[in-house]
């Protein structure tokens, strides 16, 4: 990380003068370096050394002396908008409350290091952009340090930089008076890139950039563009998932004040009109037959019991080790249990909504999105454009928890379609009801396991089978993250779990079941379920065995440093092992997902049957901790969507239909029930990983071994509800 | 044609009269800070000030509204408790996306004026309308005990 970095090699990169004055920093990753997915057509792919247009900057340095990032990733929460600042301000020598930050458009440059198309996801964005970033910020001041010394006729080694400044002896030049020289010198082939002994911004809490904005009520966010001409669309979708319109009677609709048109769409009948409320009632006096299709009876009791019978065949091999069946004889006792987890909607706090204008050659969307190059092919293919004459622009995400990333594009192309019909500009929002029954939910899961212990308490043997729907069927995922028929992510966590490693004969199968639910990514994936399965299983061991299960879990980790690092700081912190207040016990899980390791240790009490969860520890290690308060807040975050998912959430079938609705039936968190949060981090320097999921999968499994310990009764379904009353 | 009081200003505006505060600001007024996350009084994203009562805008009809003064989020910073509060919030760097904070800045100002020194529970009964799917509890929960501090 720290030798120069041979730029040529690596990236495709170009400084360009703005015909204005000034410079701009591009970048791009060959093919070569991605893994691509297939199935992105070329235009996503970016091309090696040539066609960069200019506006697809990384860094751009005016001549006024404004510095503007771009960020290749969408704010969602998460605090990228500072720390992919930090990354170049620290490398660049600026004043980071000076930059201004802006998302980038869907362009092949802003294409993920990783993952081969433009995206926010998978707690990838701040390991993944690590070195552009600070490439952009050092390669950008070497050009800048070489216009200087250019100018005042010394060499570049006797100037430095400081706070947008090259200063040589007394002599002080302003980036931006140096901007439009060093735009016109030869690019270096080689960058230093400081050490970590030298960073002043890298590895220091600092205080987001975008917080004005949200705290005086300026930030935009998709929901909140407005221009002249901009209708609102509501649209009516059929009530069962895969049915569609029968026929419908817009008259009552259309008597609504403000109501303007009403058309149908591939997803339903759109109800346009000159604002949400007009929209809103349009649609509820607008009739319409639906043929139901053949899901009118989906039931999710139903849907659980015939998982159950698929548990009970042989699945699809996912991992497997030694031989159970020989190996069955050494086994003194047995652990046998079904887990249950239930479908769950994202619910951002900013319901779904995208504006769409369209003109004869060209699209215009504003939206947010986790995946602006998805949309944006989504969007040509409708309208008969190619990508590049389809501009994204990406607002302030009020949330995304993976719903804003969907290979389907579904809200983008509805919105698309919407607007395509009615031949103005609109903008389609989602109702809160809309977005509880719109689809796309963490899949149900159910997990059946048998494990044997040998003598020493143990496991010796540890049969898995996991039922559920694939995420990344008919995705361009799939190519790769489904292999002889297994979804990674359905499997992710027991497959891969470091307790297997030390488990002599195992097996892990999986059922990939098939509804008409439409299911997607709801942060942490597959960790979202596996993880509460696996931290309760261990707890039961640790239980059967007599032993504590701090302990047991030592043993089992003993060469998984990084999980214990993160298991010993969170037990030290929160005093494992001494007393509590009277009536109040703990629970503990670690997991590794996205590439970090995490702890929570849980502190409840459960009163009459009800669940009390009073304070939450949590340590994790990410390796080098780019904004150590940002990752605090994603920890802190993570505990209460994580907590008030396990305590409260779930998405049910009756007749076809979704049961719950808006918060009152689809509970969330809340402030009185959020509890005391500690989070520490391990001191690493260890290879970084993720930070906006990994903090959620220990979560329930804290909280419900914490519940074991104080009530002996195991909960093996969520959500914990009212279970114990 | 409606008179309301919106941030000190009388504005006329064509709203029907069963049309929600939330949509009058955000739709006719094109006031964006106030938002909407429920439409059923169900998540405080939509809160405002009616005559400095905390209220969910997104039920409440324009009508109910003549007047009286409604103040938003757009109003803060020129509000006493108000600036404090916001001072507070930077201070402790509570917001995520941020969707929800103007409901739970404007619901902790309305807590603030009334009540200069809210305990926990205090903070529980009056924020728990409003929710934060980013959990920015804790920090909105030190925010407030900073800004009762420094309002003492
Ligand atoms: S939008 Fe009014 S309370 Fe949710
Ligand atoms: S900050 Fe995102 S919902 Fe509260």
């Amino acid at each position: 990380m720290n030798s120069p970095l041979n730029i040529s090699r690596r990236t495709f990169i170009k400084a360009t003068a703005l015909a204005v004055g000034g410079l701009v920093i591009a970048f791009s990753i060959p093919n070569a370096k991605r893994f691509l997915l297939p199935g992105i057509p070329e235009a996503n792919a970016a091309e090696e050394g040539n066609k960069l247009p200019t506006p697809n900057a990384f860094l751009r340095i005016d001549t006024d002396n404004t510095i503007t990032v771009m960020l290749a990733h969408s704010e969602m929460g998460q605090s990228i908008w500072t720390t992919l600042p930090m990354l170049i301000a620290e490398e660049l020598d600026v004043d980071l409350s000076k930059v201004k930050v802006m998302h980038a458009p869907a362009a092949p440059e802003y294409i993920h290091t990783a993952y081969g198309i433009q995206i926010t996801g998978g707690s990838s964005t701040t390991w993944s952009e690590f070195d552009r970033y600070r490439q952009a910020g050092a390669l950008t001041r070497a050009l800048l340090v070489n216009a200087a010394a250019k100018k005042l006729g010394v060499t570049a080694e006797s100037i430095k930089t400081e706070n947008g400044f090259a200063i040589s002896g007394d002599k002080k030049i302003s980036y931006g008076d140096l901007a439009e020289a060093a735009a016109k010198l030869e690019t270096p082939k080689a960058v230093t890139l400081k050490q970590p002994k030298d960073w002043k911004i890298i590895g220091k809490a600092t205080k987001r950039l975008d917080g004005p904005e949200k705290i005086n009520g300026t930030a935009i966010f998709g929901q909140d563009i407005h221009f002249e001409g901009l209708m609102t669309a509501m649209v009516a979708r059929s009530p069962v998932f895969g049915g569609s319109v029968k026929s419908f009677d817009a008259s009552a609709a259309k008597k609504i004040k403000g109501v303007q048109q009403v058309v149908q769409v591939p997803s339903g009948v759109a109800v346009i009109a000159d604002n949400y409320w007009a929209a809103k009632q349009g649609r509820e006096a607008l009739k319409v037959e639906w043929n139901l299709g053949p899901n009118a009876g989906l039931d999710s009791k139903a849907l659980v019991s015939e998982y159950r019978k698929m548990a009970a065949t042989q699945g699809l091999t996912a991992a497997k080790a030694g031989d159970i069946k020989t190996a069955s004889a050494k086994v003194t006792k047995t652990v046998e249990a079904e887990y249950v987890l239930p479908y769950l909607a994202h619910s951002p706090m900013e319901p779904l909504n995208c504006s769409v204008k369209i003109s004869k050659d060209a699209c215009e969307i504003w939206t947010g999105t986790q995946m602006q190059g998805t949309d944006q092919q989504a969007a040509a293919k409708i309208l008969g454009l190619k990508p590049e004459q389809v501009t994204i622009h990406t607002l302030f995400l009020g949330g995304g928890f993976g719903r804003r990333a969907n290979p389907a594009a579904d809200f983008v192309s509805e919105a698309v379609q919407v607007a395509k019909a009615a031949g103005v500009p609109v903008k389609t929002v989602w109702s809160r009801e809309d977005d509880v029954k719109g689809g796309y939910y963490r899949p149900m899961y159910l997990h059946k396991a048998k494990i044997g212990l040998d003598a020493n308490g143990m496991p010796a043997t540890w049969e898995h089978t996991i039922v559920g729907q694939s995420i990344l069927l008919g995705t361009p995922f799939e190519a790769f993250m489904i292999k002889e028929g297994v979804d990674a992510t359905s499997v992710e966590g027991v497959a891969d779990s470091p307790y297997l490693k030390s488990v002599p004969n195992y097996q892990v199968s999986l059922h990939t079941a098939k509804t008409a639910i439409p299911v997607l990514w709801w942060r942490s994936v597959g960790h979202s379920h596996s993880a509460l399965v696996m931290e309760s299983l261990i707890d039961e061991l640790a239980h059967t065995a007599k032993k504590d299960p701090l302990e047991y879990r030592r043993a089992l980790l003993k060469d998984h440093p990084r999980h214990l690092a993160a298991l010993n700081l969170a037990a030290e912190k929160a005093g494992w092992g001494k007393p509590l207040p009277k009536d109040v016990f703990r629970g503990i899980a670690v997991h590794e997902s996205f590439g970090s390791f995490v702890t929570q240790v849980a502190e409840v009490s459960v009163d009459k049957g009800v669940v009390k969860v009073h304070r939450m520890v949590c340590a994790i290690d990410c390796g080098l901790s780019v904004n150590p308060d940002s990752l605090k807040a994603q920890m802190e975050s993570s505990i209460s969507f994580g907590l008030g998912a396990a305590m409260q959430s779930e998405i049910t079938f009756k007749d076809g239909m979704v049961e719950q609705s808006n918060f009152h039936d689809y509970k969330v968190m809340r402030m009185a029930d959020m509890p005391k949060v500690e989070v520490y981090i391990v001191q690493s320097t260890e290879k970084m990983g993720g930070a906006g999921e990994p903090g959620l999968p220990p979560v329930a499994p804290a909280v419900t071994n914490a519940i074991f310990a104080a009530t002996g009764k195991r909960i093996r379904s969520l959500p914990i509800g009212n279970q114990l009353a | 044609m409606i008179t309301l009081n919106i941030n000190g200003k009388d504005v006329q505006l064509d709203a029907p009269e069963d049309m929600p505060i939330l949509w009058a600001l955000r739709d006719v007024v094109h006031l964006t800070g106030t938002k909407f996350g429920c439409g059923m009084a169900q998540c405080g994203a939509c809160t405002v000030h009616l005559d400095g009562q905390a209220i969910r805008s997104c039920v409440t009809p324009v009508t109910a509204a003549v007047g009286k003064k409604i103040t938003t989020i757009e109003h803060m910073q020129n509000d006493k408790v108000g600036q404090v509060v916001q001072a507070a919030w930077s201070a402790v760097d509570v917001v995520q996306c941020g969707y929800c904070q103007s409901g739970q800045i404007m619901a902790a100002t309305a807590l603030l004026t009334s009540n200069k020194k809210p305990t926990d529970d205090d903070i529980d009964a009056a924020m728990s309308g409003n929710i934060c799917r980013c959990g920015t509890y804790p920090r909105i929960r030190a925010a407030i005990h900073e800004a009762a501090n420094k309002l003492a």
